[in-house]
């Protein structure tokens, strides 16, 4: 249960660590709070020559607001921070609630919303929850700053769009307005440990939003960007509505497994979501 | 793989050490320092024995790298012997039978302490979603819950005394 023999960076700038990860002879790995890559690094499931640690970066530590659109996280908020309360508004609040439930509080003090997005575990909170919210991610590399829809950033299952030598920056999240209600249940047989299945929806009608993401498959997850018809009236307060039949053709449609427990405990999910719109 | 110098307060004193980097900070403190009180369980973040502090925030020490903590201030279960909190929780761990063989328990504790300083209205339902990264094979648990409930219930009783005199009388001193 050691790691293999690696070694270690710490830059204090973007740029730096960009050079450090691009280079084609090594397998260099960035480091944030570590809390997936330990445990796969010491039961040698990653083998990586150089560990870049990105953490003394002040840029991935920022909370910003951007127009009151759009507030933009850095990759190194820890979960923690975030549950804290770091991030204001009914926005914050869904990603307090949502961060609370990641794992344990000793591992949310380390762990990052930016390495759990990087790290793509289907079954994290943070990569249902954030698509759910319709988030982007900003990556920086050699060829300087671009920015990613997260359906397009997290590819499949431990699998994301970053090329060599770029680091995810920072998310962006859209700012819900006040009226904004939204649901999130995961599914874990034991409190903290990776979820069986997640349900996320979020309904803004000012925005024009009513977003449904079923998340903890196989690969990356299924957002459906027009749920309205599986929230019934659940999005008014009419609890118990939640439609189905409809929400079960949508995830066939969208090829969710059909094994028959694999997706009924997703329906459920989902349905349970939906309930607490 | 070079060795890295690295710079830390370990229990409120300075040290200075040359570490590989794949160390993780449990075998730094246990095989450079002696200090073997942070044990290992799982070494995969999952059973928490190693939870310790680093800048007063819990954290597992099996999957934190002791040269990513350079700067950082780390206080190991020996170095709470004299923390108030840490003494009222022993004491309650004694009473309320919270520990058998004693493995998880400094990891038990530390996490028991930030509960009460973070939590300080925390029932036993949420002690227990609290608790549930530090497994313990012997107790069952109900014997670590009531300690902390007790030595939550025991500040709860000091805060309030004055407004509802007496109110901690039953649940002991802590």
């Amino acid at each position: 249960m050691k790691p293999v023999a690696f070694d270690y960076e710490r830059p204090r700038t973007l740029n730096a660590a960009c050079a450090l990860l691009a280079s084609e002879d090594l397998l260099a790995k960035p480091l944030a709070g570590g809390q997936s890559l330990g445990p796969m690094l010491n039961m040698r499931l990653v083998q990586p020559d150089l560990l870049v640690d990105i953490t003394r970066i002040p840029e991935l530590w920022r909370v910003e607001e951007d127009k009151s659109v759009v507030v933009e996280i850095g990759a190194c908020i820890t979960h923690a921070a975030i549950e804290d309360g770091c991030v204001p508004g009914v926005t914050g609040g869904i990603l307090a609630s949502v961060a609370g439930g990641i794992a344990y509080r000793a591992v949310r003090n380390r762990g990052t919303i930016g390495g759990s997005l990087a790290h793509a575990d289907p079954a994290a909170d943070w990569v249902a929850c954030l698509a759910a919210l319709g988030a982007e991610v900003v990556l920086h590399g050699p060829a300087g700053q671009r920015t990613l829809p997260l359906g397009g950033f997290v590819v499949g299952a431990l699998e994301v769009a970053l090329e060599a030598g770029e680091v995810l920056e920072a998310v962006r999240v859209p700012i819900l307005s006040p009226n904004a209600r939204w649901g999130f249940y995961k599914f874990c047989r034991k409190t903290g440990e990776f979820a069986e299945a997640i349900g996320a929806v979020v309904h803004d009608p000012d925005r024009g939003v009513a977003r449904a993401v079923i998340g903890a498959t196989h690969s990356r997850p299924i957002v459906l960007e027009e749920a309205s018809v599986i929230f019934g009236t659940a999005a008014s307060g009419g609890r118990g509505s939640f439609d189905r039949n409809a929400a079960s053709e949508l995830m066939k449609a969208a090829g969710l497994d059909p094994d028959p427990y694999f997706f009924q405990v997703h329906l459920v999910a989902l349905e349970r979501a939906v309930d607490q719109l | 793989m070079s060795a890295k110098s690295l710079e830390m307060k370990i229990n409120g004193a300075p040290v200075s050490a040359q570490v590989e980097p794949r160390q993780h900070l449990a075998d730094f403190l246990r095989e450079t320092r002696l200090l073997t009180g942070t044990h290992l369980g799982c070494e995969q973040g999952v059973c928490g024995a190693c939870t310790l502090l680093v800048d007063g925030k819990p954290v597992r020490s099996c999957i934190t790298f002791a040269v990513a903590c350079d700067g950082a201030e780390v206080q190991t279960i020996e170095g709470l012997d004299d923390d108030d909190i840490m003494k009222a929780l022993r004491a309650a761990f004694s009473a309320e039978h919270a520990l058998q063989c004693g493995y998880c328990t400094p990891g038990m504790l530390i996490t028991a302490r930030d509960i009460v300083l973070r939590l300080p209205d925390a029932d036993a339902p949420r002690i227990r979603v609290e608790l549930s990264g530090n497994l313990c094979r012997c107790t069952g648990y109900v014997g670590i819950v009531r300690a902390v409930e007790r030595v939550l219930a025991a500040r709860r009783g000091r805060e309030s005394d004055g407004a509802i005199r007496g109110s901690a009388a039953t649940v002991g001193e802590a």
